[in-house]
């Protein structure tokens, strides 16, 4: 596996707002960086959560949207060429002897770096799961938030519940290698593509899906294995639903992670820092954005760059132990209009 | 000014005070209602802040715009008097508004 170790600078674990300042920041102090994300694109709870949502307080912007914020900063940080590696999750942080750092994602990517940049807001985003008594017992058994394999999907009784793209997306996919496909969403509108609303439909019509009005209200099985589920109707009335498989797309929400097993202190979920260099209780690990606090923090995009302009002149003395780092302005310093390639 | 009620799943009752403008979820927030996470602060992104609206209340807080009927369906058990409390601007019309709060939320 070592052949596959990826050497750089700094890791900057978040692609939100924040953790795409911080290459800005870092690139015009010569520190390079790759940057992970759970999310399949940049942005973070700007692309996710917001993206048509205005933002009327980012410095000089009248009023952007998440979208614009996250394409413009982009556009910004390209001269750094930074390295992004998205759809997954940094699951393990260690420090190994001659100060540097490994970390790992789920996908089985390992880097090596001399700082770890964390920017992960509020956390990783993480299907919901819905609050039925019990789940938990079915979870990865019978009840799955992901197809990572149609394969175990062939030949079930397959129930999925929602009504966005994902839930639209896989009865299409999953509907030719299951038994039988049975969707259910609590109304007739759908907020998925019209096209895939409109194939499901097709489906139904040829008598290869069943589509169901109501909500899951409880799960019936036994060791993890789901015989039915009891559905409420929208007129009040219950009926069981028999299925093997249940899989609820209920969009996605934040959750901590794995951070919280990095050796890193942490109080209530959040990274306390010191406010001159935004350093985590570990040396050369640091939190910015709205995953730190410190007297006076607020949850604000605004904050989050200052943070990073502050990270990054420590984080140079950690990746140029031996260089003195001479403060300068974009504006007036010749050799960052090079770096930033306007020169 | 206007006076909101919200009744926990367990039948305790906090009366709040509010200023019109702004919106259900920002006074459960402000007096620290439990069961109001408002995780995406107010977007109508998220369905963290699903309340239902009393009956004698739905036709002055009205119907939830399609944005808002979206969201719902990744909130838990929707009922006909399902709002999202980030989408209900306080008015003096709602000066005695009444809502629950569901027993779980996402």
């Amino acid at each position: 596996m070592s052949d596959d170790v990826i050497k750089t600078d700094a890791v900057i674990v978040g692609a939100g707002p924040v953790g795409l300042f911080a290459v800005f920041e870092l690139g015009l102090v010569d520190i390079k960086a790759h940057v992970i994300d759970i999310l399949d694109r940049p942005g973070g709870q700007c692309a996710e959560l917001y993206p048509e949502k205005p933002i009327y307080d980012v410095p000089g912007l009248t009023v952007v949207t998440g979208q614009e914020l996250t394409d413009r900063l982009t556009e910004q940080i390209k001269p750094f060429g930074a390295e992004f590696h998205f759809s997954q999750r940094v699951e393990s942080l260690d420090r190994f002897d001659g100060g540097g750092f490994t970390l790992t994602t789920d996908l089985g990517k390992t880097f090596e770096c001399k700082v770890v940049v964390i920017a992960a807001g509020g956390g990783s985003f993480t299907p919901k799961r819905p609050p039925l008594p019990g789940i938990e017992r079915y979870e990865d058994i019978s009840v799955f938030y992901s197809v990572r394999k149609m394969e175990n999907f062939k030949g079930r009784d397959v129930l999925i519940v929602g009504g966005g793209d994902s839930a639209l997306d896989w009865t299409l996919n999953l509907q030719p290698v299951a038994k039988s496909l049975t969707l259910l969403h609590r109304r007739q509108d759908f907020r998925a593509a019209p096209a895939s609303v409109q194939k499901m439909f097709d489906l139904v019509e040829r008598g290869d899906v069943t589509f169901k009005l109501g909500q899951v209200t409880e799960l019936h099985g036994e060791d993890g294995k789901l015989t039915s589920v009891t559905v409420k109707a929208p007129d009040g009335s219950s009926f069981e639903q028999k299925t093997e498989v249940m899989l609820p797309f209920f969009g996605l929400t934040m959750k901590l992670g794995p951070v919280a097993n990095w050796g890193i202190n942490l109080d209530e979920n959040l990274i306390p820092v010191d406010t001159a260099k935004f350093e985590t209780s570990e040396k050369g690990i640091f939190a910015i954005g709205d995953i730190n606090t410190y007297p006076g923090k607020l949850k604000l995009i605004l904050s989050g760059f200052h943070e990073a302009a502050l990270m990054a002149q420590q984080a140079y003395h950690y990746v140029y132990p031996d260089k003195k780092l001479v403060f300068q302005y974009t504006t007036s310093s010749s050799s960052l209009q090079k770096k930033l390639g306007v020169k | 000014m206007a006076r909101i009620t919200f009744i926990q799943n367990d039948g305790t009752e906090r009366v709040v005070e509010t200023e019109p403008g702004m919106t259900v979820m920002e006074a459960a927030v402000k007096n620290s209602i439990p069961g109001i996470a408002a995780e995406c602060g107010g977007a109508c992104a998220c369905a963290t802040c699903h309340v239902y609206v009393n009956d004698a209340w739905r036709e002055v807080t009205g119907q939830p715009e399609q944005m808002e009927e979206d969201m719902l369906d990744f909130a838990f058990d929707v009922r006909p008097s399902s709002r999202l409390s980030c989408q209900i601007k306080v008015t003096d019309a709602l000066d005695g508004l009444v809502v629950r709060i569901p027993d779980k939320q996402f």
